[in-house]
């Protein structure tokens, strides 16, 4: 078997080119790590939506609390439904076995889901959704085709029509999903519906890596002080060096 | 001991001696710095020695606080990282300032070998010193593939999934070398300790005392400089109102005339702060603002837990190794695809002996030696980015041409090198 | 340790000015090396305040609650306890608690918020091990006082105010960790009203 597994992967080295996934251009998320307000509702709509199935197994609640600006009694309150203490994981009960069984594999977590994807590709995928009766669930996605997640955001955005086109490819002719329409069902406009999901990938972003505003905060300083040291050493070495020239 | 500091008195100065009677403490700061005769005319190629020491300590500070909160097991080394990321009081900053420090220390060694190859460093009598160089180089790529495999990432897992894989390519024992390294019909727990144990105790060991050796090679023989001319003349050939004003240690005036030469401190510690402080501010910027680099530094497929079931899209290594990756690449066959990668590094090994010419710095060699060295670095460069991309017909190509171009450069130099057309030497170092 | 003669006041500022910069930069390099060894947030998280429901504790009954890993009694000291407490002060090291190893809200003869319910850090004084409670066989270790703590360590004897006996050898009294009763059922180990 080990022989097997060996050749191939061997066999993949030169052949590198792979199936690459569908090459959909992805939307900009324009997500803001500052603004705090986005943060919370991306939170708040985590919590409702994703955290059923989806866990940030790494990440502390009181830690997202204080970071994003919500006081730890009011987010003990609002945003942890199953009577964890703030200082715990945000974790579900699912069973890792059972959503494995239901949904053709286990939902990942999504702590570091924004640093393997990236912020534009969450944003796309939660707007790329579509009405398909040949899945499971009903739903299909443009960036992750045979998509084996329902479209929890259903409510607030309605399911989206898909827009397709016969186009010739490789000398057959397919359907391509070239666009989405909205059906008109959603509690949100199409706008509104964006801005959530912007929120809640601005909210995937921090999580997938909590440190970055601290880091860019301290990073300026650093910079700035190194610049002096520069300057300093600069002058010593020319004055220094006056000797040899 | 007849050192000046001997005369030194106080309580400081009664120390000093104390100490210096008991251990050589001054003889030693004044013979390989206060009193260390340096070239004058080092330039910027020169920074990167230093450099490449800062590194040194970063890598083994920064490694021994990591150890203090990582993991070494394969259940556990993942969520390890991303405690200290998230949990541990600056954990994230000691860890990028680790990964950040794996790729500049390549950044910094290449920069070094290549000031190696212009000016001609390696030629006699510094074959030793080139080759010490050239162990501390395989350490350390040693000490970066062990190092990659800690996080317990994807990319940790199938990167050396694949490289150990490599070591299958050799005949007859390939199979068994392969799981011996292992420990484990996979990569597994069993891979991760070992591979722990060796990049945080063993191999930081070699690589210290590599360069421990390194420097001491290094001050036998002396400097070279961008003219690639000896600085050191034989006894009583040099007048005495040619010789520096400065003071050298003995041990170097004692043997040979000194000319053009500068004590390594002041001067060049003064210069190298400068350079650390010009390094520390793109090191930082990177270690701040864009520990990922892109990518480069930190790969995405590594953010997310090694799973034996799942291959990543596409596999690279770490972008510094991608040269050589490309290498492996584009041979059509396993074997000889093992034995061309080995061969790209050993031969640069051989570098004293292949180079056969007397003059040493690309400033007064032949035309062709200049254009052979600008070849070789843009198929260096070529090489790494096709190493570091997904193969299409055109990269393999690509590859495989410039793999040739990459030994060619070796070659030409060896047929070259033997009745060179040189430029006249100067007789003394310029500037 | 410069060979060249010259010295003036520029090269010796500038000397000194890099010398103190770089030093600033040392030291601020140093800070999260030395930060990282504080608790972390998992640390923390583990020794967060816990919660004590006492609805169920019985009159002279000890429990013992584990907070930031060390073992915390909660007691419910009966009259005969607490009358007893008070025959024995002449043999007492600190028996006004003097020395500060507990709350100012503890700071009364019983060393507690409500004389009936004493909370203390279960661990001797002297070097660490946790005392064992002899309810109504303290007698023999303290004449005339049937109930108290006795270290099966070094012989340390603490009554049921965990106040220290004369020689001994722990120096200190019990520890009273910070705590909060919510309601006359509830309390919390590890926050103290109105300190953070």
């Amino acid at each position: 078997m080990m022989k097997k597994l060996v050749i191939g992967l061997f066999a993949l080295l030169p052949t590198f080119v792979m199936a690459a996934g569908p090459s959909v251009p992805l939307m900009e998320a324009n997500n803001d790590l500052t603004d705090k307000a986005s943060l919370q509702r991306g939170a708040q709509l985590f919590m409702n939506y994703c955290l059923g199935c989806h866990q940030m197994q790494y990440q502390r609640y009181e830690r997202t609390f204080r970071d994003i600006g919500i006081p730890t009694d009011i987010g003990q309150e609002q945003l942890i439904f199953d009577g964890s203490k703030v200082g715990s994981h945000i974790l579900n009960a699912m069973d890792q076995d059972d959503a494995a069984k239901w949904f053709g594999a286990a939902p990942p977590d999504l702590t570091l889901i924004s640093r393997v994807k990236s912020p534009d590709y969450i944003y796309t995928y939660l707007k790329s959704f579509y009405k398909d009766e040949s899945r499971p669930f009903g739903v299909n996605n443009i960036v992750f085709p045979l998509v084996g997640m329902p479209h929890v955001l259903q409510e607030l955005q309605g399911l989206p029509l898909p827009i397709t086109e016969e186009v010739e490819e490789h000398g057959k002719t397919v359907t391509k999903v070239v666009g989405l329409k909205t059906d008109g069902s959603g509690e949100m406009s199409t706008d509104e519906y964006d801005h959530a999901a912007r929120d809640i990938t601005n909210f995937l972003a921090y999580v997938g890596e909590p440190s970055r505003l601290e880091s860019e905060s301290i990073g300026i300083k650093v910079l700035g002080f190194l610049l002096i040291l520069f300057i300093l050493a600069f002058f010593l070495k020319k004055e220094y060096w006056r000797d040899v020239h | 001991m007849a050192e000046n500091s001997k005369a030194a008195s106080g309580v400081v100065g009664n120390v000093i001696n104390w100490i210096d009677d008991r251990i050589p403490m001054t003889r030693v700061w004044n013979m390989h710095i206060a009193q260390y005769p340096a070239p004058k005319n080092f330039n910027f190629w020169y920074l990167f020695g230093s450099l490449a020491i800062l590194v040194l300590v970063n890598q083994i500070l920064t490694g021994i606080w990591l150890t203090m909160n990582y993991v070494p097991s394969a259940e556990g080394a993942f969520a390890s990282v991303e405690y200290i990321m998230r949990d541990v009081e600056y954990g994230w900053l000691l860890r990028y300032l680790h990964s950040t420090g794996a790729s500049a220390f390549f950044v910094v060694v290449y920069l070094h070998m290549f000031r190696g190859m212009i000016y001609g460093s390696y030629q006699k009598p510094r074959e030793l010193l080139w080759l010490f160089g050239m162990f501390i180089f395989l350490a350390l790529m040693a000490e970066a593939f062990m190092g990659y495999l800690l996080p317990w990432g994807q990319m940790s897992f199938w990167g050396a999934q694949v490289i150990i894989s490599l070591f299958g390519a050799i005949p007859v024992i390939g199979e068994d070398l392969t799981q011996w390294i292992r420990g484990d019909y996979v990569i597994s727990g069993a891979t991760l300790n070992r591979f722990f144990a060796l990049h945080v105790i063993a191999l930081p060991l070699v690589l210290v005392i590599l360069v421990f050796l390194h420097i001491v090679a290094l001050h036998e023989v002396g400097s070279n400089n961008p003219d690639g001319i000896e600085i050191k003349h034989k006894k009583g050939t040099i007048s005495e109102d040619e010789k520096p004003k400065f003071k050298f240690h003995e041990y170097y005036t004692d043997k040979k005339d000194i000319v053009d030469a500068i004590p390594f401190h002041p001067y060049y510690t003064v210069k190298d702060i400068l350079g650390v402080a010009g390094f520390l501010i793109l090191f930082c910027w990177v270690v701040f603002f864009s520990p990922e680099m892109g990518g480069f530094f930190l790969e995405a497929p590594n953010f997310e837990a090694a799973n034996p079931l799942k291959t990543p899209e596409h596999i690279f290594p770490v972008w510094y190794f991608t040269p050589f990756y490309a290498i492996l690449r584009a041979i059509p066959d396993k074997l000889m695809g093992v034995a061309a990668m080995g061969a790209s590094i050993v031969v640069l090994a051989l570098l004293p002996w292949l180079d056969r010419g007397s003059v040493r710095s690309i400033r007064y060699r032949c035309a062709l030696h200049k254009w052979n060295i600008a070849q070789f670095v843009v198929t260096f460069v070529i090489l790494g980015w096709v190493g570091a991309t997904p193969q299409t017909d055109f990269k393999t190509i690509l590859s495989q041409i410039t793999t040739v171009t990459y030994f060619m450069f070796f070659v030409l130099l060896f047929v070259y090198s033997k009745n060179e057309t040189t430029k006249p030497l100067p007789t003394r170092v310029t500037k | 340790m410069s060979n060249a003669p010259v010295d003036n006041g520029r090269r010796r500022f500038l000397t000194i000015a890099t010398s103190v910069v770089g030093g600033v930069g040392a030291a601020g390099a140093a800070v999260p090396f030395i930060a990282s060894w504080n608790p972390s947030e998992r640390a923390k998280s583990a020794g967060a305040p816990v919660e004590v429901d006492i609805s169920k504790l019985e009159p002279g009954q000890l429990i013992r609650v584990e907070w930031r890993g060390k073992p915390v009694w909660v007691i419910s000291r009966t009259p005969k306890m607490l009358e007893e407490m008070k025959a024995h002060e002449g043999q007492l090291r600190d028996p006004a608690s003097e020395e500060p190893q507990q709350l100012d809200s503890a700071k009364n003869p019983y060393r507690s918020k409500r004389p009936e319910i004493f909370v203390a850090v279960g661990i001797c004084t002297h070097l660490g091990c946790s005392p064992s409670f002899l309810q109504g066989g303290f007698g023999e270790k303290v004449e005339g006082t049937e109930d108290g703590f006795f270290c099966p360590c070094h012989g340390s004897k603490f009554d049921m105010a965990g106040r220290v006996f004369q020689a001994v050898p722990a120096p200190l009294n019990l520890e009273i960790p910070p705590y909060t009763f919510i309601d006359d059922t509830t309390i919390i180990v590890g926050e103290e009203e109105g300190v953070a």
